[in-house]
């Protein structure tokens, strides 16, 4: 579904990204951990989009995305959940949930958004539940919830999540995360950046580890969980300490 | 009946991309993490963000035997000796012996992949399996027994030699596969004769052997003698063990494991790629090693890719059946003869045993080669005209496939020494 190869991007003369090749499957969850710094979200913005990339290719459904602008990358079914929700918090939830929509609206001015709406409410009850209350005045979580079904709205075949867990309760995490899962299981697919790699990897098939913007390892979640590098580095694991008696 | 399908039959374009990930990763890694490898990337100037796709490869240098050697034992681990669970040796077929570790990651993914190898040789949870692979340091009893517990197999650990008591395990347990090595197999089959057991009393399906060259001849007389559908396999344990490439039941070249190896064919004098289905040498590259990864590792073994499509439905390339290692060579009056050659004539004359023995010697300042071969007992103890027919069949038949003549002798059948293990073949006792 996505196919990246030799990716090169950064901002101005910043370098970020150094090399970075990936894919992703229909109905797959990948993750990308790494920590801080390493190009994550700067990953993820060259894929949506707004950031120009400086080499390499991307191929979304076998269609060179590259140096489409962000909205047509939209407009082909690549929706992005960005970082720290950034809902608009002047408006009610419903309002920002109709203003996802609008690809839906363009694409067919038939299309029925209360549908979506309906479809949304029943993934996310606590939204139904908050549809008239401003953006602003919900929760964390609740922001988070909305975040991701203001990205659905769009109809997207592949969902992009930069950091879902972050700030939020380790509880309301695990909320979030029971969500990520049932829309791949729904069939949707999804691209998961995190920090919080032993949840990333919980749930994820696929995972690659990024390190000042290179992918270091990549393989089965289960194989990365496993792998002692990323224990250390992304799991708070101290190995050392363990071994010692 | 596949292993990993999703991987197996992946497409071309799918595989090109899993490779190009797990290659980049691979070379982040060892440049991180092997003072080695990146003292030799440094050296050369390579960046290696500047390699971009599979070809790119090429511009790396190769790793050799030696460069084992002298990072002996753990100076080309990628990992800390801590993570590494298991230390296995190279089966020292030539020169002194090289050290190589593996993950718990790396043991998971070996075991995968010898399953894969079993599985495409006919292997299911159904069969008793006989291993009769040195356990050890040598990677073969290993390998293919973590693999066989994978398929689900029950497992029988016997390891090599004791023939007698082999076949009786066989006959008593009732084994459906043999695994070892195809001299070893051979030496089980005539003793089986020897010991008076119908073969047909076994239960004995599949042989699955690896380790060394054989020849398709060879193939036939095991199939023959045991009754049973023999395939070959293909691993070194500087690469990982068994489970690098397999045949399938077409036993038409055997299947490399490409989403973990990456697989070039070199001319081992120029060192540039061979030209697609010429035979040359044996280049790996891993892709998902954790504690042990190489880069271009050169095997010394001789062969040639086969990219037409098979009939089994994988996608992964085969390779023809190794012909011998690039050391095995001998070049006797300048031209050079491989074992293999000269035991793929032996085993279509009739009359000859599956046994024989290269003698390479001097005299003054030509080189003398002779060749001895067991034959069977009536031929033996005939007369001589039908001996000295034979042995003019056969030398006939050898000038014609080496370019060069050589020297033939017949001797009694149990003469030459059996192996239990990988055969020796030729003994080279020129002194240069």
């Amino acid at each position: 579904m996505l196919k990246i190869k030799n990716l090169e991007a950064g901002y101005g003369k910043l370098k970020v990204l150094h090399k970075i090749s990936m894919h992703i499957s229909p109905g797959e969850i990948v993750t990308i951990i790494g920590a801080n710094g390493a190009g994550k979200t700067t990953l993820l913005g060259a894929i949506s989009g707004l950031l120009r990339n400086r080499s390499g290719e991307i191929f979304f459904d076998k269609q060179d995305i590259g140096s489409l602008p962000a909205e047509d990358i939209v407009f082909m079914g690549c929706s992005l959940v960005p970082e720290g929700r950034q809902v608009f918090a002047t408006m009610t939830v419903k309002e920002n949930l109709l203003l996802g929509a609008y690809v839906m609206h363009k694409k067919n001015r038939k299309h029925s958004a209360q549908n979506d709406l309906d479809r949304m409410y029943n993934l996310f009850p606590r939204l139904k539940e908050r549809e008239k209350q401003l953006a602003g005045t919900l929760s964390g979580g609740e922001q988070q919830m909305l975040a991701i079904a203001r990205a659905l709205m769009a109809g997207p075949r592949l969902i992009m999540m930069d950091e879902p867990s972050m700030g939020l309760a380790p509880l309301i995490v695990k909320d979030i995360f029971a969500i990520i899962k049932r829309l791949r299981e729904e069939g949707n697919t999804v691209l998961l950046v995190e920090q919080n790699a032993k949840a990333a990897l919980g749930i994820a098939d696929r995972g690659y580890v990024v390190e000042t913007g290179r992918i270091i390892l990549q393989g089965g979640a289960e194989d990365l969980l496993s792998n002692r590098d990323v224990q250390r580095a992304y799991l708070g694991r101290d190995l050392d300490s363990e071994t010692k008696i | 009946m596949y292993w990993e399908p999703e991987n197996e039959c992946m497409s071309r374009e799918d595989l090109a991309q899993l490779q190009l990930e797990r290659l980049e990763a691979t070379l982040n890694r060892v440049y991180m993490n092997v003072p080695f490898y990146r003292r030799k990337f440094d050296e050369l100037k390579i960046d290696i963000d500047s390699l971009r796709s599979l070809d790119d490869l090429r511009r790396l240098p190769f790793t050799t035997k030696d460069d084992l050697r002298d990072n002996y034992p753990y100076g080309l681990f990628a990992v800390p000796l801590r993570e590494v669970v298991r230390i296995h040796a190279s089966s020292g077929t030539t020169g002194s012996v090289t050290v190589v570790g593996y993950t718990r990651n790396d043991l998971k993914t070996w075991s995968n992949l010898s399953a894969r190898v079993l599985t495409a040789g006919g292997i299911t949870k159904d069969d008793v399996v006989q291993i009769a692979f040195g356990y050890g340091l040598f990677t073969g009893g290993f390998g293919q027994h973590y693999g066989a517990e994978r398929v689900g197999a029950s497992v029988i650990p016997i390891s090599s030699g004791n023939t007698a008591r082999q076949i009786k395990i066989m006959q008593d347990f009732k084994t459906t596969a043999l695994v070892c090595t195809p001299s070893y197999a051979l030496l089980i089959a005539d003793t089986v004769r020897e010991m008076g057991i119908n073969v047909s009393s076994l239960s004995l399906r599949y042989g699955l052997f690896g380790a060394e060259p054989w020849s398709e001849g060879m193939r036939q007389e095991i199939q023959d003698k045991l009754k049973i559908v023999a395939t070959d396999n293909y691993g070194l344990s500087e690469v990982m063990g068994p489970g690098v490439a397999g045949e399938c039941l077409e036993r038409n070249g055997l299947h490399i494991n490409e989403d973990h190896f990456l697989v070039e064919v070199i001319d081992p004098e120029t060192l540039e790629p061979v030209r697609p289905g010429e035979t040359g040498e044996l280049v790996l590259t891993t892709l998902t090693k954790e504690a042990f990864p190489v880069v271009r590792f050169r095997t010394r073994d001789l062969t040639r890719l086969l990219t037409e499509p098979c009939a089994c439905g994988r996608k992964l390339v085969r390779m023809a059946r190794v012909m011998g290692r690039t050391d095995d060579m001998l070049i006797i009056k300048g031209v050079n003869v491989f074992p293999s050659q000269i035991e793929a004539v032996l085993f279509a004359v009739e009359g000859t045993e599956p046994h024989y023995q290269i003698i390479v010697d001097r005299k003054g300042a030509l080189d003398d080669v002779t060749v001895l071969v067991e034959v069977s007992e009536p031929i033996f103890f005939d007369e001589m005209k039908k001996q000295n027919e034979l042995i003019a069949l056969i030398r006939h038949r050898l000038a014609s496939e080496l370019g060069i003549s050589v020297d033939v002798k017949l001797v009694e059948k149990k003469t030459l020494e059996r192996s239990e293990g990988k055969a020796k073949r030729v003994i080279d006792k020129r002194k240069i």
